[in-house]
């Protein structure tokens, strides 16, 4: 190719950026390139739907070739991009790339969607066969395959991978053991009372969680794994051990270039990495707080790749729009549906509504009297209307929120009533 | 909503990929196959109450909406704008 856009990495934030510059009316070639050997497809049904085997691989593409045909984007799939230049001669933004299959493409605009590798394990007996990752597809098949004969499983994380993992499996009737270090369940997350609440929710269903549990080594036979060994000495036997205990965002083309990389790759509210004409987008990236403006945070999630995604278009399309959206989230374990809005970051008080006994609850997160966030398990409602308050700045104050007989969706109307 | 989203029909997103999280694969069904595509069901009629513009009797989350034999030559509306 020579010029056009190029956006490196064909997830979710890479084949929103593609649409969405055609929709700002971008009309140059666009090139996505993607390391996978298959055409871009969806990442949230790997520890849902396709887990437990209800979808299959078709049903997760993110849209048919016809579709990239119909816009002029070129998919790139199996080749990966191994150098990046920037141009300093030519037009801002402009260089070239070079592939792992020694071709070089040459670009006006670049896009850097190459997301999170799964952190590993560095203890003896990772890499044991039957010791499994969830990222891509091949990694949710591989633990399919080895979930069928599997009686034991240990799940090595009780983050939203973990427990989503764990749900599966226990829902196959597989004895489950979830290894948790830090104290509580999903603690970068959510508030300590959710965190109890998923801890029951496993328990009640016949899985074993330990917290402040440290894996000290695995163990096998022949090649194939049989235990996990705790650092209290404990040996829990598994036959398929999953590991889930976060993610490292792929900062390395990002450096090559000289970009601002802090835990991620540095983009701002326009999706701009320190070199303004480079953006960058989805799980790859730290912005600051998109409803604070404050400090720097990476939400890992498809809204946000899709979102992210689409401020990067516009801004290379020569429209910028900032990331206003609030950030939302969902997480499917057995029947428990848990969606969350807002940033909890920095929250002094929690108002919780409806019944965590029965499953059916929200908790909603305020610092100085200021909504900032929702965590609703089974509570579409709950979750709906603080999502809709967030997005038009209407409170809903704590002693009125309070009251769990008055839906939240009446307050909004009354707060948004003219008086 | 999937087949939708896949092929690019214009209006209809489905940004949590038909998870009842997000209410942007909103349509309105015709009348016409509205017995045969039925009811929403509760948490996508919670969905519905606060998460689209204009709600109206026809209205259902199309990734709720499964394609069948039955429905042969549905046609939806899509609203002016989604969530």
């Amino acid at each position: 190719m020579t010029g056009g856009a190029l956006i490196v990495g064909a997830s979710h934030a890479g084949v929103q950026l593609a649409v969405s510059l055609r929709d700002y009316g971008y009309d140059e070639a666009i090139t996505l390139v993607g390391a996978e050997p298959r055409p871009p497809y969806q990442r949230p049904p790997l520890s849902k739907a396709f887990l437990a085997g209800t979808a299959d691989v078709a049903s997760l593409e993110l849209r048919t070739p016809a579709f990239y045909a119909e816009r002029r984007i070129d998919v790139l799939s199996a080749e990966r991009v191994t150098r990046l230049q920037l141009s300093p001669a030519a037009a801002r933004g402009s260089g070239t790339a070079l592939t792992d299959r020694g071709r070089t493409l040459a670009f006006d605009r670049l896009a850097l969607t190459v997301g999170a590798r799964p952190r590993r394990l560095d203890l003896p007996g990772a890499d044991l066969d039957g010791v499994c990752y969830l990222r891509v597809v091949d990694d949710a098949a591989r633990i399919r395959a080895h979930l069928t004969p599997a009686r034991d499983v240990v799940v090595i994380g009780g983050g939203f991978i973990g427990l989503e993992t764990a749900a599966v499996v226990r829902s196959e009737g597989k004895n489950v053991t979830v290894v948790e270090a830090a104290e509580r369940l999903i603690a970068r997350s959510v508030a300590p009372m959710i965190s109890r609440f998923y801890q029951q929710a496993h328990t009640r269903r016949g899985t074993d969680v330990r917290h402040s549990a440290e894996v000290a080594e695995i163990h096998g036979a022949h090649g194939r794994v049989t235990g996990v060994r705790l650092t209290d000495g404990t040996l829990l036997p598994a036959d398929l051990v999953v590991v889930g205990v976060g993610v490292v965002p792929r900062t390395e083309l990002a450096e090559q270039l000289g970009l601002l990389c802090d835990g991620g790759v540095v983009v701002d509210e326009f999706a701009r990495t320190s070199e303004p004409s480079v953006v960058a987008a989805g799980d790859c990236t730290v912005m600051p707080n998109p409803l604070t403006g404050e400090g720097r945070v990476r939400l890992e999630s498809t809204p946000n790749a899709a979102c992210q995604a689409r401020v990067a278009a516009a801004t290379l399309a020569g429209k910028p729009q900032p990331y206003t959206d609030v950030p939302w989230f969902w997480s499917d374990q057995y029947d428990l549906k848990l969606q969350i809005a807002g940033v909890t970051n920095g929250y002094d008080q929690l108002v919780v509504r409806g019944d965590p006994d029965r499953e059916r609850f929200s908790v909603l997160y305020y610092r100085r009297g200021d909504l900032l966030a929702i965590n609703a398990v089974n509570s579409a409602p709950d979750y709906l209307a603080v999502r809709k308050a967030l997005a038009s700045g209407t409170p809903l104050p704590v002693d009125q929120a309070a009251i769990s007989d008055v839906p939240l969706k009446e307050l909004l109307m009354r707060a948004s009533a003219p008086h | 909503m999937a087949t939708a989203v896949k092929n690019g029909v214009p209006g209809i997103v489905g940004e949590c990929g038909g998870n009842l999280s997000c209410a942007t694969c909103h349509v309105y069904v015709d009348e016409d196959f509205l017995t045969r595509v039925g009811p929403p069901g509760d948490l996508e009629d919670d969905m519905l109450d606060l998460g689209v513009a204009d709600r109206r009797a026809t209205s259902r989350l199309s990734c709720q909406i499964k394609v069948a034999e039955a429905l042969e030559g549905l046609i939806v509306e899509c609203p002016e704008e989604q969530p």
